[in-house]
């Protein structure tokens, strides 16, 4: 028997068995149970089969495509405000200008923010964005003679908290990402660059950015994941799940109204399948095109 | 560059000049965008020297009123915080024992992946990116019904197992083992080493970088946990701190003064942890960075 498990053969099975297990019993099993839910009408102690009554009812749900708008919105704003500008300033950091130490000390300092728990920051930019006129962002918006915001009670503004507080957490760990992959780039590409006359410019265009397409591929998988998926960030800055108008309300937001808060478990698996499916289709078409399950497979 | 200092052409000067130009507009960029993320941790810090309800009605700023400091908040925390403290360390423990397992247990499973050619190793890998982009929170429902039916409700066991296996955990062991020389492999063979005495005594050491930096990203992600805790975990004697914090949400109680500290407070071991780890932390991320 010892013979068998030590073989050469037999080995690999054997080191990606917990993965198998935990696949099996932690995610495959709970989507497809999460497939079943959602054609059920679930009551304590009473199951019944509904079919597709679920998805139906969801697509007159006037709250569900406010919930979907504002997971669509914030996920796009995200991905329009954390990967261009980490990127450059990736590149600031990655350039020859400026002194290392002082490079790695603006590095940490803007990691420092992901360190804190969605519950900290939440409390934190609530009470900045508070509506006293006393508050940090009414003191900041008193300089330009402009009256007492209430942030958080209108939707423009209340979003644009959402978003300082997205930026604020997540700056620091895209320019990680980003690094990683410039430090991975050949000097010499750069000086071939430099002798065929090419501007800074034109280098950062056809140089850097195509050498970092795999990092910014995966920047925008897991940023297109967290975008759809947030809910904590707008439960912690409204202190629970109920904004004003539901202008904080998302996909997973409406999911955990329906799930937890209403006990409508059906109702809320077929949100949840919505939303993986939505997933699902822009990541994958992306991560095919991008070729990433090709190179993988080496 | 030292060679020419005497005497530097009008060019060479000229793109000297241009270099400091550089070098200042981007210092002057990089303090205002310091100062910008310092902002939020400063006002909270000296929030917590004054009274917790009045933050509350009047909001956080930068200025602090001395006639109203104290801090009675600080002997509070220390003194008559309830259950903080048992939080606290049932977030240590849990984040201590997660980290550990999910560092061995996604090694392990890289190492397969890396090391090895199997059958049905491209599906397997396949699964591991398409687990990437499943959302946790569309299967928190039937999975909470699952850990009901495994009777395991109400421990830490049911908070830690979901996480054992982490997809982005095990991408970067493995691309980081992709670096690693297979000769180191093949000696171990030749001296008749076993195949697990391989990856536990000869690679295992070698990927200390990479556990530094995957340590930190598990350590931050599980101190951090609210979403899954929350629905596990149901007495409040169990709670970890994220949890703890938000019952001191309540719309009626006035208990403002504790979360201020207690937030800061719970900042504070995953800052050590980071400012101990930094250096590998980011030379890890380096070496197992997503290359094409």
């Amino acid at each position: 028997m010892k013979r068998i498990l030590y073989s050469q053969k037999i080995a690999p099975f054997i080191f990606v068995l917990p993965f198998v297990l935990t696949l099996a019993v932690f995610w495959i099993s709970p989507l497809i149970k999460s497939g079943i839910m959602s054609t059920q009408n679930i009551l304590p102690g009473v199951t019944e089969s509904v079919g597709l009554k679920n998805f139906q009812r969801l697509f007159g749900d006037r709250l569900f495509y406010v919930a979907l708008g504002n997971s669509i919105k914030y996920m796009l704003w995200t991905l329009l405000l954390l990967i261009p500008g980490p990127l450059i300033l990736a590149v600031l950091i990655n350039s020859k200008i400026g002194s290392d130490k002082f490079k790695a000390v603006f590095k940490s300092v803007l990691f420092i923010p992901a360190l804190s728990s969605v519950v900290v920051a939440g409390v934190v930019f609530r009470l900045i964005f508070s509506e006293s006129s006393t508050s940090l962002m009414n003191q900041i918006v008193a300089i330009f003679g402009v009256d007492p915001v209430k942030w958080l009670k209108n939707s423009g503004t209340g979003f644009f908290a959402l978003l300082t507080l997205a930026c604020w957490r997540w700056t620091g760990v895209n320019i990680l990402y980003f690094l990683a992959g410039l430090q991975a780039i050949p000097q010499d590409y750069y000086e071939a660059a430099d002798l065929d006359g090419a501007s800074k410019w034109q280098q950062f265009w056809h140089v850097t950015v195509p050498s970092i397409k795999p990092t910014i591929v995966f920047v925008l998988t897991i940023s297109v994941y967290g975008g759809l998926a947030m809910f904590l960030e707008s439960f912690m800055l409204w202190g629970g799940n109920n904004s004003p108008q539901n202008i904080g309300l998302t996909i997973v937001g409406y999911l955990y109204r329906q799930g937890i808060e209403r006990n409508n478990l059906g109702y809320a698996s077929a949100v949840g399948i919505i939303l993986l499916i939505l997933v699902m289709a822009i990541n994958i078409p992306q991560l095919i095109a991008t070729g990433t399950f090709k190179k993988e497979e080496r | 560059m030292s060679r020419a200092t005497g005497e530097l052409t009008a060019e060479a000067r000229k793109f000297k000049r241009r270099l400091t130009v550089a070098n200042w507009g981007m210092v002057a960029l990089f303090v205002i965008i310091m100062i910008l993320v310092l902002i939020p941790f400063w006002a909270i810090f000296i929030a917590t020297f004054q009274d917790g309800n009045m933050i509350v009605r009047y909001g956080l700023n930068l200025g602090i009123d001395l006639s109203q400091a104290s801090l009675e908040n600080w002997v509070m925390l220390f003194t008559d915080s309830g259950q903080y403290f048992t939080w606290f360390f049932n977030s240590v423990f849990v984040t201590v024992v997660q980290v550990v397992l999910t560092l061995l247990i996604s090694a392990f499973v890289a190492y397969g992946f890396a090391m090895y050619d199997f059958r049905f190793k491209n599906t397997l890998f396949v699964a591991v990116l398409l687990i990437m982009s499943v959302p946790f929170e569309m299967m928190m429902l039937p999975l909470y019904i699952q850990i009901n039916d495994m009777g395991l409700q109400d421990t830490y066991t049911a908070v830690i197992l979901p996480f054992l296996a982490a997809a982005v955990t095990i991408m970067f062991f493995r691309q980081y083992l992709r670096g690693i020389p297979k000769d180191i492999v093949e000696a171990g063979r030749i001296d008749g080493v076993s195949e697990y005495g391989i990856f536990f005594r000869l690679v295992l050491p070698l990927m200390k970088p990479a556990f530094a930096a995957m340590a930190i990203l598990n350590g931050m992600s599980s101190w951090n946990n609210f979403l899954w805790p929350l629905l596990a975990l149901r007495s409040a004697d169990k709670y970890t701190l994220p949890i703890g914090l938000n019952t001191l949400l309540t719309p009626y109680g006035n208990n403002y003064d504790l979360l201020l500290v207690g937030s800061v407070f719970s900042l504070l071991p995953i800052f050590v942890l980071f400012i101990a780890f930094q250096r590998f932390f980011i030379e890890g991320m380096t070496a197992g960075a997503v290359k094409g």
